[in-house]
Protein backbone atom coordinates (compact mmCIF):
# COMPACT_ATOMS: atom_id res chain seq x y z
CA UNK A 1 0.00 0.00 0.00
CA UNK A 2 1.18 3.45 -0.87
CA UNK A 3 2.98 5.36 1.84
CA UNK A 4 0.71 8.37 1.62
CA UNK A 5 -2.44 6.25 1.86
CA UNK A 6 -0.91 4.51 4.85
CA UNK A 7 -0.40 7.82 6.60
CA UNK A 8 -3.81 9.21 5.81
CA UNK A 9 -6.30 6.43 6.16
CA UNK A 10 -7.56 3.92 8.72
CA UNK A 11 -6.57 1.32 9.65
CA UNK A 12 -3.15 2.69 8.78
CA UNK A 13 -3.66 6.32 9.75
CA UNK A 14 -1.38 6.54 12.69
CA UNK A 15 1.94 5.28 13.96
CA UNK A 16 2.91 1.63 13.55
CA UNK A 17 4.08 0.08 16.81
CA UNK A 18 5.93 -3.21 16.31
CA UNK A 19 5.11 -5.92 18.86
CA UNK A 20 7.26 -8.73 17.55
CA UNK A 21 9.48 -9.68 14.68
CA UNK A 22 8.02 -12.26 12.30
CA UNK A 23 10.94 -12.56 9.88
CA UNK A 24 14.49 -11.35 10.30
CA UNK A 25 16.45 -9.84 7.44
CA UNK A 26 18.18 -13.15 6.69
CA UNK A 27 14.85 -15.06 6.96
CA UNK A 28 13.47 -12.71 4.34
CA UNK A 29 16.47 -13.15 2.04
CA UNK A 30 16.00 -16.93 2.21
CA UNK A 31 12.27 -16.54 1.48
CA UNK A 32 12.99 -14.32 -1.54
CA UNK A 33 15.51 -16.86 -2.83
CA UNK A 34 12.97 -19.67 -2.45
CA UNK A 35 10.31 -17.60 -4.23
CA UNK A 36 12.79 -17.01 -7.08
CA UNK A 37 13.35 -20.78 -7.38
CA UNK A 38 9.59 -21.41 -7.32
CA UNK A 39 8.98 -18.86 -10.09
CA UNK A 40 11.60 -20.58 -12.28
CA UNK A 41 10.16 -24.02 -11.49
CA UNK A 42 6.54 -23.04 -12.14
CA UNK A 43 7.41 -21.40 -15.47
CA UNK A 44 10.05 -23.93 -16.63
CA UNK A 45 12.60 -21.13 -16.80
CA UNK A 46 12.19 -17.42 -17.25
CA UNK A 47 11.02 -17.18 -20.88
CA UNK A 48 8.40 -14.41 -21.17
CA UNK A 49 8.43 -13.76 -17.40
CA UNK A 50 7.98 -10.09 -16.40
CA UNK A 51 8.03 -8.96 -12.76
CA UNK A 52 5.73 -6.09 -11.81
CA UNK A 53 6.10 -4.53 -8.37
CA UNK A 54 3.12 -2.79 -6.77
CA UNK A 55 3.65 0.75 -5.42
CA UNK A 56 5.11 1.20 -2.97
CA UNK A 57 5.89 -1.89 -0.88
CA UNK A 58 6.25 -4.27 -3.83
CA UNK A 59 8.83 -2.26 -5.76
CA UNK A 60 11.98 -3.19 -3.90
CA UNK A 61 10.73 -6.76 -3.39
CA UNK A 62 10.32 -7.15 -7.17
CA UNK A 63 13.87 -5.89 -7.65
CA UNK A 64 15.16 -8.25 -4.95
CA UNK A 65 13.40 -11.25 -6.56
CA UNK A 66 14.77 -10.19 -9.96
CA UNK A 67 18.35 -10.14 -8.74
CA UNK A 68 17.91 -13.63 -7.20
CA UNK A 69 16.49 -14.81 -10.53
CA UNK A 70 19.49 -13.34 -12.34
CA UNK A 71 21.86 -15.09 -9.95
CA UNK A 72 20.15 -18.46 -10.41
CA UNK A 73 19.39 -18.40 -14.15
CA UNK A 74 21.97 -15.96 -15.46
CA UNK A 75 19.35 -13.70 -17.03
CA UNK A 76 17.27 -11.02 -15.38
CA UNK A 77 13.63 -10.70 -16.44
CA UNK A 78 12.21 -7.21 -17.15
CA UNK A 79 10.96 -5.44 -14.00
CA UNK A 80 8.13 -2.91 -14.06
CA UNK A 81 6.28 -0.92 -11.44
CA UNK A 82 2.57 -0.24 -11.25
CA UNK A 83 0.50 2.17 -9.18
CA UNK A 84 -3.03 0.82 -8.85
CA UNK A 85 -4.58 3.85 -7.10
CA UNK A 86 -6.65 4.91 -10.13
CA UNK A 87 -8.14 1.39 -10.35
CA UNK A 88 -9.13 1.01 -6.69
CA UNK A 89 -12.74 0.28 -5.72
CA UNK A 90 -12.68 2.58 -2.68
CA UNK A 91 -12.08 5.89 -4.51
CA UNK A 92 -14.48 8.31 -2.87
CA UNK A 93 -14.68 6.27 0.32
CA UNK A 94 -11.29 7.30 1.65
CA UNK A 95 -8.33 9.34 0.39
CA UNK A 96 -6.68 7.62 -2.58
CA UNK A 97 -3.68 9.26 -4.25
CA UNK A 98 -1.34 7.79 -6.85
CA UNK A 99 2.14 7.60 -5.39
CA UNK A 100 4.43 7.31 -8.37
CA UNK A 101 4.39 7.09 -12.13
CA UNK A 102 3.65 3.60 -13.47
CA UNK A 103 6.44 2.12 -15.57
CA UNK A 104 5.82 -0.99 -17.65
CA UNK A 105 8.90 -1.50 -19.87
CA UNK A 106 7.41 -4.06 -22.28
CA UNK A 107 4.09 -4.92 -23.94
CA UNK A 108 2.53 -7.48 -21.59
CA UNK A 109 0.68 -9.37 -24.33
CA UNK A 110 1.59 -13.09 -24.18
CA UNK A 111 3.93 -12.51 -21.24
CA UNK A 112 3.77 -14.21 -17.86
CA UNK A 113 3.29 -11.36 -15.42
CA UNK A 114 4.37 -11.98 -11.82
CA UNK A 115 2.82 -9.32 -9.59
CA UNK A 116 4.92 -8.68 -6.49
CA UNK A 117 3.60 -7.07 -3.30
CA UNK A 118 4.58 -6.97 0.34
CA UNK A 119 1.37 -7.98 2.15
CA UNK A 120 -1.70 -9.80 0.81
CA UNK A 121 -4.72 -8.88 2.94
CA UNK A 122 -8.24 -8.27 1.54
CA UNK A 123 -7.17 -8.87 -2.07
CA UNK A 124 -8.63 -5.55 -3.24
CA UNK A 125 -5.27 -4.08 -4.24
CA UNK A 126 -4.57 -7.17 -6.35
CA UNK A 127 -8.03 -6.88 -7.94
CA UNK A 128 -7.13 -3.33 -8.95
CA UNK A 129 -3.72 -4.49 -10.18
CA UNK A 130 -5.33 -7.14 -12.41
CA UNK A 131 -7.43 -4.42 -14.06
CA UNK A 132 -4.40 -2.15 -14.43
CA UNK A 133 -2.24 -4.89 -15.99
CA UNK A 134 -4.94 -5.61 -18.57
CA UNK A 135 -4.57 -2.04 -19.87
CA UNK A 136 -0.99 -2.89 -20.92
CA UNK A 137 -1.87 -5.94 -23.00
CA UNK A 138 -3.25 -9.45 -22.59
CA UNK A 139 -0.78 -11.53 -20.57
CA UNK A 140 -0.64 -15.29 -21.12
CA UNK A 141 -0.86 -15.66 -17.34
CA UNK A 142 -0.72 -13.52 -14.23
CA UNK A 143 0.84 -14.89 -11.07
CA UNK A 144 1.12 -13.37 -7.62
CA UNK A 145 4.11 -13.31 -5.28
CA UNK A 146 3.80 -11.80 -1.77
CA UNK A 147 6.11 -11.71 1.21
CA UNK A 148 3.27 -12.09 3.73
CA UNK A 149 -0.20 -13.62 3.32
CA UNK A 150 -2.11 -12.43 6.37
CA UNK A 151 -5.56 -13.81 5.43
CA UNK A 152 -8.92 -12.00 5.68
CA UNK A 153 -9.57 -12.16 1.93
CA UNK A 154 -12.67 -10.31 0.66
CA UNK A 155 -12.25 -11.43 -2.96
CA UNK A 156 -11.49 -14.80 -4.60
CA UNK A 157 -7.77 -14.12 -4.95
CA UNK A 158 -4.91 -16.38 -3.89
CA UNK A 159 -1.13 -16.03 -4.12
CA UNK A 160 1.10 -18.36 -6.15
CA UNK A 161 4.30 -17.64 -4.22
CA UNK A 162 4.33 -16.77 -0.51
CA UNK A 163 7.18 -15.75 1.79
CA UNK A 164 5.23 -16.59 4.92
CA UNK A 165 1.62 -17.36 5.82
CA UNK A 166 0.88 -15.29 8.90
CA UNK A 167 -2.43 -15.65 10.76
CA UNK A 168 -3.45 -12.20 12.00
CA UNK A 169 -6.32 -10.37 13.62
CA UNK A 170 -7.95 -7.69 11.49
CA UNK A 171 -6.93 -5.12 14.07
CA UNK A 172 -3.27 -5.99 13.72
CA UNK A 173 -0.89 -4.45 11.21
CA UNK A 174 2.03 -6.00 9.35
CA UNK A 175 5.07 -4.01 8.29
CA UNK A 176 7.46 -5.37 5.66
CA UNK A 177 10.71 -3.46 5.40
CA UNK A 178 14.25 -4.18 4.26
CA UNK A 179 15.28 -5.22 7.76
CA UNK A 180 12.54 -7.86 8.08
CA UNK A 181 8.85 -8.24 8.88
CA UNK A 182 7.16 -7.01 12.06
CA UNK A 183 3.66 -7.48 13.41
CA UNK A 184 2.08 -4.94 15.70
CA UNK A 185 -0.65 -2.37 16.07
CA UNK A 186 -1.35 1.04 14.66
CA UNK A 187 -1.56 3.71 17.32
CA UNK A 188 -4.16 6.26 16.22
CA UNK B 1 -16.23 18.95 1.83
CA UNK B 2 -16.39 20.10 -1.79
CA UNK B 3 -13.26 21.10 -3.63
CA UNK B 4 -13.10 23.87 -6.20
CA UNK B 5 -10.48 25.34 -8.49
CA UNK B 6 -11.30 28.99 -9.00
CA UNK B 7 -7.99 30.84 -8.92
CA UNK B 8 -4.29 30.20 -8.56
CA UNK B 9 -4.31 32.37 -5.44
CA UNK B 10 -6.84 30.10 -3.72
CA UNK B 11 -4.99 26.98 -4.80
CA UNK B 12 -1.74 28.27 -3.30
CA UNK B 13 1.84 27.13 -3.82
CA UNK B 14 1.28 23.76 -2.12
CA UNK B 15 -1.81 23.13 -4.20
CA UNK B 16 0.06 23.99 -7.41
CA UNK B 17 2.83 21.55 -6.50
CA UNK B 18 0.26 18.86 -5.67
CA UNK B 19 -1.32 19.25 -9.12
CA UNK B 20 2.05 19.29 -10.91
CA UNK B 21 3.27 16.18 -9.09
CA UNK B 22 0.09 14.28 -9.87
CA UNK B 23 0.22 15.39 -13.52
CA UNK B 24 3.23 13.12 -14.14
CA UNK B 25 0.98 10.13 -13.42
CA UNK B 26 -1.49 11.29 -16.06
CA UNK B 27 1.21 12.01 -18.64
CA UNK B 28 2.04 8.30 -18.35
CA UNK B 29 -1.64 7.30 -18.57
CA UNK B 30 -2.06 9.49 -21.67
CA UNK B 31 0.91 7.80 -23.36
CA UNK B 32 -0.60 4.29 -23.05
CA UNK B 33 -2.10 2.34 -25.93
CA UNK B 34 -5.38 2.50 -24.01
CA UNK B 35 -5.21 5.93 -22.37
CA UNK B 36 -8.06 5.45 -19.95
CA UNK B 37 -8.37 4.66 -16.25
CA UNK B 38 -11.59 3.97 -14.30
CA UNK B 39 -10.83 6.50 -11.56
CA UNK B 40 -13.89 8.77 -12.02
CA UNK B 41 -16.45 6.17 -13.08
CA UNK B 42 -19.95 7.34 -12.21
CA UNK B 43 -18.99 11.02 -11.93
CA UNK B 44 -20.75 13.51 -14.18
CA UNK B 45 -19.22 16.78 -15.36
CA UNK B 46 -21.07 19.63 -17.02
CA UNK B 47 -19.50 22.20 -19.32
CA UNK B 48 -21.01 25.64 -18.90
CA UNK B 49 -19.27 27.78 -21.50
CA UNK B 50 -20.66 31.28 -21.99
CA UNK B 51 -17.68 32.19 -24.19
CA UNK B 52 -16.25 30.51 -27.25
CA UNK B 53 -13.58 27.98 -26.54
CA UNK B 54 -12.32 25.13 -28.62
CA UNK B 55 -9.09 24.00 -27.07
CA UNK B 56 -9.95 24.41 -23.42
CA UNK B 57 -13.29 22.63 -23.77
CA UNK B 58 -11.80 19.83 -25.88
CA UNK B 59 -8.94 19.48 -23.43
CA UNK B 60 -11.33 19.16 -20.46
CA UNK B 61 -13.51 16.78 -22.47
CA UNK B 62 -10.54 14.55 -23.29
CA UNK B 63 -9.34 14.66 -19.68
CA UNK B 64 -12.79 13.64 -18.40
CA UNK B 65 -13.09 10.77 -20.88
CA UNK B 66 -9.64 9.42 -20.00
CA UNK B 67 -10.81 9.29 -16.37
CA UNK B 68 -14.04 7.47 -17.40
CA UNK B 69 -16.28 10.33 -16.24
CA UNK B 70 -19.53 11.20 -18.01
CA UNK B 71 -19.90 14.64 -19.52
CA UNK B 72 -22.84 16.93 -20.24
CA UNK B 73 -22.64 19.76 -22.70
CA UNK B 74 -24.93 22.61 -21.80
CA UNK B 75 -25.11 24.88 -24.81
CA UNK B 76 -25.59 28.36 -23.56
CA UNK B 77 -27.47 30.87 -25.65
CA UNK B 78 -25.72 34.18 -25.79
CA UNK B 79 -28.98 35.82 -24.74
CA UNK B 80 -28.62 34.63 -21.16
CA UNK B 81 -25.13 36.05 -20.75
CA UNK B 82 -24.73 38.46 -17.86
CA UNK B 83 -28.31 38.05 -16.61
CA UNK B 84 -27.69 37.07 -13.02
CA UNK B 85 -31.05 35.42 -12.55
CA UNK B 86 -30.91 33.21 -15.59
CA UNK B 87 -27.35 32.17 -14.84
CA UNK B 88 -28.51 31.06 -11.42
CA UNK B 89 -31.45 29.17 -12.91
CA UNK B 90 -29.12 27.44 -15.33
CA UNK B 91 -26.76 26.39 -12.56
CA UNK B 92 -29.60 25.15 -10.37
CA UNK B 93 -31.07 23.18 -13.26
CA UNK B 94 -27.77 21.52 -14.01
CA UNK B 95 -27.20 20.80 -10.33
CA UNK B 96 -30.63 19.22 -10.03
CA UNK B 97 -29.62 16.74 -12.70
CA UNK B 98 -26.97 15.50 -10.31
CA UNK B 99 -23.65 16.68 -11.65
CA UNK B 100 -20.48 16.37 -9.60
CA UNK B 101 -18.56 19.17 -11.27
CA UNK B 102 -19.34 22.30 -13.27
CA UNK B 103 -16.60 23.64 -15.52
CA UNK B 104 -17.43 27.24 -16.29
CA UNK B 105 -16.17 29.88 -18.69
CA UNK B 106 -17.79 33.28 -18.57
CA UNK B 107 -17.07 36.76 -19.90
CA UNK B 108 -17.50 38.37 -16.50
CA UNK B 109 -14.93 38.20 -13.75
CA UNK B 110 -16.04 36.47 -10.57
CA UNK B 111 -18.85 34.36 -12.02
CA UNK B 112 -17.36 31.03 -10.81
CA UNK B 113 -17.44 32.32 -7.23
CA UNK B 114 -21.16 33.10 -7.55
CA UNK B 115 -21.82 29.69 -9.05
CA UNK B 116 -20.08 28.05 -6.11
CA UNK B 117 -22.76 29.55 -3.84
CA UNK B 118 -25.56 28.03 -5.90
CA UNK B 119 -24.44 24.43 -6.20
CA UNK B 120 -23.09 21.49 -4.23
CA UNK B 121 -20.96 20.46 -7.20
CA UNK B 122 -17.27 21.22 -7.52
CA UNK B 123 -16.67 24.30 -9.64
CA UNK B 124 -13.72 24.73 -11.98
CA UNK B 125 -12.93 28.11 -13.47
CA UNK B 126 -12.06 27.67 -17.15
CA UNK B 127 -11.69 31.42 -17.63
CA UNK B 128 -13.66 34.33 -16.19
CA UNK B 129 -13.41 37.67 -17.99
CA UNK B 130 -9.97 39.25 -17.67
CA UNK B 131 -9.55 37.65 -14.28
CA UNK B 132 -8.29 34.05 -14.04
CA UNK B 133 -7.61 30.93 -16.09
CA UNK B 134 -6.01 28.63 -13.52
CA UNK B 135 -5.71 25.41 -15.53
CA UNK B 136 -3.79 27.30 -18.24
CA UNK B 137 -1.33 28.53 -15.62
CA UNK B 138 -0.92 25.01 -14.22
CA UNK B 139 -0.21 23.45 -17.60
CA UNK B 140 2.27 26.24 -18.37
CA UNK B 141 4.11 25.63 -15.08
CA UNK B 142 4.18 21.91 -15.84
CA UNK B 143 5.51 22.45 -19.37
CA UNK B 144 8.28 24.77 -18.18
CA UNK B 145 9.37 22.43 -15.38
CA UNK B 146 9.29 19.46 -17.77
CA UNK B 147 11.79 21.24 -20.05
CA UNK B 148 13.84 23.34 -17.63
CA UNK B 149 13.44 21.81 -14.19
CA UNK B 150 12.14 23.79 -11.18
CA UNK B 151 10.76 27.27 -11.86
CA UNK B 152 12.47 28.57 -8.75
CA UNK B 153 14.91 31.32 -9.76
CA UNK B 154 13.89 31.29 -13.43
CA UNK B 155 13.06 34.47 -15.31
CA UNK B 156 9.81 34.53 -17.28
CA UNK B 157 8.87 37.40 -19.60
CA UNK B 158 5.14 37.68 -20.33
CA UNK B 159 4.73 39.73 -23.48
CA UNK B 160 1.78 41.50 -25.07
CA UNK B 161 -1.76 42.34 -24.11
CA UNK B 162 -1.47 41.99 -20.33
CA UNK B 163 -4.42 44.24 -19.64
CA UNK B 164 -7.11 42.03 -21.15
CA UNK B 165 -5.47 38.73 -20.32
CA UNK B 166 -6.72 36.31 -17.69
CA UNK B 167 -3.85 34.06 -18.71
CA UNK B 168 -1.37 36.75 -17.66
CA UNK B 169 -3.02 37.19 -14.26
CA UNK B 170 -3.10 33.48 -13.45
CA UNK B 171 0.38 32.87 -14.81
CA UNK B 172 2.00 35.71 -12.87
CA UNK B 173 0.53 34.28 -9.67
CA UNK B 174 1.55 30.72 -10.47
CA UNK B 175 5.08 31.48 -11.70
CA UNK B 176 5.87 33.71 -8.73
CA UNK B 177 4.31 31.24 -6.27
CA UNK B 178 6.87 28.70 -7.54
CA UNK B 179 9.72 31.18 -7.10
CA UNK B 180 10.19 32.55 -10.62
CA UNK B 181 10.87 36.21 -11.43
CA UNK B 182 8.34 37.63 -13.86
CA UNK B 183 8.67 40.66 -16.13
CA UNK B 184 5.62 41.98 -17.94
CA UNK B 185 6.48 43.44 -21.32
CA UNK B 186 4.18 45.53 -23.48
CA UNK B 187 3.24 49.03 -24.58
CA UNK B 188 1.66 51.21 -21.88
CA UNK B 189 -1.74 50.93 -23.53
CA UNK B 190 -1.77 47.15 -23.08
CA UNK B 191 -0.69 47.12 -19.44
CA UNK B 192 -3.20 47.44 -16.60
CA UNK B 193 -3.56 51.04 -15.31
CA UNK B 194 -2.15 50.00 -11.95
CA UNK B 195 0.25 47.20 -11.20
CA UNK B 196 0.11 47.68 -7.43
CA UNK B 197 0.30 44.31 -5.79
CA UNK B 198 1.51 42.50 -8.91
CA UNK B 199 4.64 40.68 -7.76
CA UNK B 200 6.59 41.43 -10.96
CA UNK B 201 8.63 43.94 -12.90
CA UNK B 202 7.45 45.88 -15.94
CA UNK B 203 9.28 46.78 -19.12
CA UNK B 204 8.35 48.44 -22.39
CA UNK B 205 11.45 47.19 -24.17
CA UNK B 206 11.35 43.55 -25.25
CA UNK B 207 14.91 43.61 -26.60
CA UNK B 208 16.24 44.55 -23.17
CA UNK B 209 14.42 41.62 -21.52
CA UNK B 210 15.02 38.80 -24.01
CA UNK B 211 18.71 38.02 -23.18
CA UNK B 212 17.99 37.27 -19.51
CA UNK B 213 14.75 35.35 -20.08
CA UNK B 214 14.46 31.60 -19.53
CA UNK B 215 10.95 31.71 -20.95
CA UNK B 216 9.32 34.22 -23.29
CA UNK B 217 5.57 33.83 -22.91
CA UNK B 218 3.66 35.51 -25.73
CA UNK B 219 0.03 36.49 -25.36
CA UNK B 220 -2.44 36.60 -28.19
CA UNK B 221 -2.78 40.02 -29.78
CA UNK B 222 -6.52 40.35 -30.11
CA UNK B 223 -7.68 41.95 -33.34
CA UNK B 224 -10.71 43.41 -31.62
CA UNK B 225 -8.35 45.58 -29.55
CA UNK B 226 -7.32 47.33 -32.73
CA UNK B 227 -10.65 49.11 -32.80
CA UNK B 228 -9.85 50.61 -29.45
CA UNK B 229 -6.68 52.05 -31.00
CA UNK B 230 -4.50 50.62 -28.26
CA UNK B 231 -1.74 49.91 -30.74
CA UNK B 232 -1.05 51.96 -33.88
CA UNK B 233 -1.01 48.95 -36.20
CA UNK B 234 -0.37 45.22 -36.08
CA UNK B 235 2.83 45.81 -38.06
CA UNK B 236 4.11 48.27 -35.53
CA UNK B 237 3.16 46.00 -32.64
CA UNK B 238 4.97 43.15 -34.31
CA UNK B 239 8.14 45.22 -34.70
CA UNK B 240 8.13 46.27 -31.05
CA UNK B 241 6.77 43.18 -29.31
CA UNK B 242 6.66 40.29 -31.79
CA UNK B 243 8.97 37.30 -31.35
CA UNK B 244 11.10 37.44 -34.49
CA UNK B 245 14.03 35.22 -35.53
CA UNK B 246 16.27 38.19 -34.71
CA UNK B 247 15.05 38.24 -31.13
CA UNK B 248 15.33 34.44 -30.91
CA UNK B 249 19.03 34.96 -31.71
CA UNK B 250 19.38 36.99 -28.51
CA UNK B 251 17.80 34.23 -26.36
CA UNK B 252 19.82 31.90 -24.18
CA UNK B 253 20.27 28.44 -25.75
CA UNK B 254 17.90 26.73 -23.32
CA UNK B 255 15.21 29.46 -23.35
CA UNK B 256 11.66 28.51 -24.33
CA UNK B 257 9.02 30.33 -26.35
CA UNK B 258 5.43 29.75 -25.21
CA UNK B 259 1.98 30.80 -26.32
CA UNK B 260 -1.44 29.85 -24.90
CA UNK B 261 -3.01 29.75 -28.38
CA UNK B 262 -4.58 30.47 -30.71
CA UNK B 263 -1.51 32.06 -32.31
CA UNK B 264 -1.49 34.92 -34.78
CA UNK B 265 1.53 33.92 -36.83
CA UNK B 266 3.22 37.03 -38.10
CA UNK B 267 1.85 39.24 -35.31
CA UNK B 268 3.05 38.24 -31.84
CA UNK B 269 5.15 35.38 -33.20
CA UNK B 270 6.97 35.02 -36.51
CA UNK B 271 5.88 31.91 -38.46
CA UNK B 272 9.35 30.35 -38.43
CA UNK B 273 9.74 30.94 -34.67
CA UNK B 274 6.57 28.99 -33.97
CA UNK B 275 8.13 25.93 -35.62
CA UNK B 276 11.36 25.91 -33.60
CA UNK B 277 12.05 23.12 -31.11
CA UNK B 278 12.20 25.68 -28.30
CA UNK B 279 8.63 26.81 -29.13
CA UNK B 280 6.71 24.38 -26.94
CA UNK B 281 3.10 25.09 -27.92
CA UNK B 282 2.43 21.45 -28.80
CA UNK B 283 3.78 20.37 -25.40
CA UNK B 284 1.47 22.91 -23.77
CA UNK B 285 -1.57 21.40 -25.47
CA UNK B 286 -0.49 17.81 -24.77
CA UNK B 287 0.31 18.54 -21.13
CA UNK B 288 -2.97 20.44 -20.82
CA UNK B 289 -4.90 17.18 -20.94
CA UNK B 290 -2.72 15.52 -18.28
CA UNK B 291 -2.82 18.55 -15.98
CA UNK B 292 -6.62 18.79 -16.30
CA UNK B 293 -6.86 15.07 -15.51
CA UNK B 294 -4.84 15.76 -12.36
CA UNK B 295 -7.15 18.65 -11.43
CA UNK B 296 -10.30 16.59 -12.03
CA UNK B 297 -8.94 13.62 -10.08
CA UNK B 298 -7.82 15.80 -7.17
CA UNK B 299 -11.19 17.55 -6.95
CA UNK B 300 -13.50 14.61 -7.59
CA UNK B 301 -11.66 11.39 -6.79
CA UNK B 302 -8.75 11.71 -4.44
CA UNK B 303 -10.67 12.63 -1.32
CA UNK B 304 -7.75 14.89 -0.52
CA UNK B 305 -8.59 18.35 0.69
CA UNK B 306 -6.75 20.81 -1.50
CA UNK B 307 -4.49 23.17 0.41
CA UNK B 308 -6.15 26.54 0.34
CA UNK B 309 -4.24 29.73 0.95
CA UNK B 310 -5.09 33.39 0.87
CA UNK B 311 -8.86 33.08 1.20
Amino acid sequence: MAERERRMSPPFGGVFLARSEVLSESDMTRALRRIAHEIIEANHGLDDVVLVGLQTGGIWLAEAVASHLAEIEGVQPPVGTIDVALYRDDIGLRPVMPEAVTHIPVDLTNKVVVLVDDVLFTGRTIRAALDAVTDFGRPRAVQLAVMIDRGHRELPIRPDFVGKNLPTKRSEAVDVHRGGVDIGEVQK
Amino acid sequence: MTNHLLSIEELGADGIREVLQLSHTFVEVSARAIPRVPALRGKTLAWLFYEDSTRTRLSFETAAKRLSADTMNFSVGSSSVNKGESLRDTVETISAMGVDCIVVRHGSSGVPWRIREWTDASVINAGDGWHQHPTQALLDCFTIEQRLGPLDGRHVAIVGDIKHSRVARSNVEAFTALGADVTLVGPRTLLPPSLDGWPCKVSHDLDAVVPSADVVYLLRMQNERMNEALVPSMREYSMGYGMTMERVGALADHALVMHPGPMNRGVEIAPEVADLDRAVMVDQVRNGVAVRMAVLYLLLGSGVELPVEGV
